[in-house]
């Protein structure tokens, strides 16, 4: 590894994707430094997920750069992405567990495919993850007798299993109760304080974001609005982030029906939109 | 310009399935080998397959010695009942047959489960995990019913000729001699043969359209049922249009 600790571990810039013709991100820069835990925040189909998705090269941008330790992801070719993942783990809404497999099984998949680690390695490193995501004891269960919760945090074990650099997190308590989202934000605030990772977190819940975040970034209309940190986040003026945060009906989110963007076309939303 | 939306539905399935086709044989060779998910899938499409196989090629060798006994009485030539029982099973019906089940069992639960775990993002988290989804779930799946539907159809013959040798020696009486004597009179090596490839070529496909169908799902759980129901569709469609050429190429 190029070793230049260089304060910025990803950085996307003009950051454009369309899905025939609807344009889900139109221009999103931002830049994560390391070791900082970056939330991006944003409604129901704002593109929160897509973006997620770029940085890791599972979609490519139609227009725009993401580099991750100076490295452009979308001109890696099939094998280098498969290097160049090594890098990243990443947590999927609802978990993502494969169905067939036991929880055991699930977290050791990475360790067998990304590592040359013994059996026994394997074993002591699944036990020790299971145990930090503070799930000891469930290695035999299947992901369909374990609760929404439970899943999510497998899923974190099996994210951080072969000691990433970086954390993905898509959208971690999406659909969770309040006390088990406290739980979920405690053991990834945990995790990446242990594994002094670079994290990524996209969600739409206020509360978690300013537990997690070091930084909050809002995403609306397929670009970056806002950025802050927790505290002065939480005092922005702009109407767009008063409005998310405080979970009102009634705004600029939910009334831009015809400018200032009309061209970009419908980026999804929650509110009434008559496009 | 745009194409008319069936059209380009069309061309985009092609597409798909030629590319998909690609990655299985790019992939087949390569590293790490899964032996354990290859037999897992053989036993669920071959073994499992087993009783329905059996039952389809059983009541149709019997149909088919119940239709032509009859008629060809009327010529007196019921001693050929053997012949064509068994010639129709070997070249044709037992493998159209049970590819037609076997993409109704098995064909379908590929494009469920495999469409199930891309809505759930269980495919992007094996890609994730520098695992190609081709490689870990494709191409065990593909090969696995290219070997298993001929073994399926060596049974289905032998079952379904079994079935004629039922219906015309003990329900209509025949010469149990000479039916036997008959039905071995007129089969070649070369019928058995075309008749194996062509359920080769017909488990190759199903399991491919099965594949592609639940790798591309998009939707949720409707998606994934309409996944389900054109992995059974298509793969039938292909496998009857597929028997058409194999029949003129082969014999």
């Amino acid at each position: 590894m190029a070793s230049n600790p260089s304060p910025v571990q990803i950085r996307i810039q003009g950051l454009e994707k369309s899905f025939g013709p609807k344009r889900v991100l139109d221009g999103v820069d931002v830049d994560i430094a390391r070791g900082e835990a970056l939330v991006i925040i944003g409604g129901s189909g704002t593109g929160k997920s897509v973006l997620l998705k770029h940085v890791i090269g599972l979609l490519k941008p139609d227009a725009g750069t993401i580099q991750v330790d100076g490295v452009a992801v979308e001109t890696l070719g099939n094998r280098e992405i498969t290097e160049f993942r090594r890098k990243f783990g990443m947590s999927f809404q609802e978990g993502a567990l494969f169905d067939s497999m036991t929880v055991f099984q699930n977290v050791a998949f990475p360790l067998q495919r990304l590592t040359k680690m013994s059996r026994g390695e394997v074993r002591d490193r699944v036990e020790e993850c299971l145990a930090m995501v503070r799930l000891e004891g469930v290695g035999d269960k299947l992901p369909s007798q374990l609760s929404g919760g439970m899943r999510r945090r497998v899923g974190f074990a099996r994210a951080v299993a072969h000691r990433p650099e970086i954390l993905l997190f898509d959208e971690p308590t999406t659909g969770l109760d309040p006390v088990t989202t406290a739980l979920i934000d405690e053991v990834i605030i945990d995790l990446s304080g242990r594994l002094e990772c670079t994290t990524l977190t996209i969600t739409h819940d206020m509360e978690s974001a300013f537990r997690i975040g070091d930084r909050i970034a809002m995403i609306h209309r397929g670009k970056i609005v806002a950025e802050a940190p927790p505290e002065e986040f939480r005092r922005l003026e702009d109407p767009r982030v008063q409005q998310f945060i405080h979970g009102r009906a009634d705004g600029p989110l939910t009334d831009e029906t015809g400018p200032p963007a009309q061209q970009v076309g419908p980026t999804g939303g929650e509110g009434p939109r008559t496009i | 310009m745009r194409l008319p939306g069936p059209v380009e539905g069309f061309f985009t399935q092609m597409g798909r399935f030629v590319q998909m086709i690609g990655r299985v044989f790019a992939w087949t060779l390569r590293p790490p080998y899964d032996w354990r998910e290859w037999l897992r899938q053989m036993v669920r499409v071959g073994v499992d397959s087993i009783p329905v196989v059996f039952l389809t090629t059983l009541f149709t060798g019997m149909v088919l010695a119940l239709q032509t006994f009859t008629t060809l009485r009327r010529f007196n030539a019921e001693n050929f009942v053997g012949s064509l029982v068994a010639l129709s099973m070997v070249r044709e019906l037992a493998a159209v047959l049970s590819g037609l089940i076997v993409a109704g069992r098995a064909g379908s639960a590929m494009g469920a489960e495999l469409g199930t775990m891309r809505v759930t993002e269980q495919i992007d988290a094996l890609e994730v995990m520098a695992t190609d989804p081709v490689h870990y779930l494709v191409v065990p799946r593909v090969w696995a019913t290219t070997l298993m539907l001929p073994l399926l159809v060596g049974m289905g013959n032998a079952v379904g000729i079994a079935g004629g040798y039922l219906v015309a020696v003990v329900l209509m009486g025949a010469n149990p001699v000479a039916y036997v004597d008959n039905t071995f009179q007129f089969l070649e090596l070369n019928d058995l043969f075309s008749g194996l490839i062509k359920a080769a070529v017909f488990g190759f496909l199903l399991a491919v359209i099965g594949c592609l169908q639940g790798f591309y799902t998009t939707g949720g759980a409707e998606g994934v049922g309409r996944s389900t129901t054109s992995a059974v569709v298509v793969a039938s469609i292909a496998i009857l249009v597929a028997d058409f050429f194999l029949t003129r190429l082969l014999f």
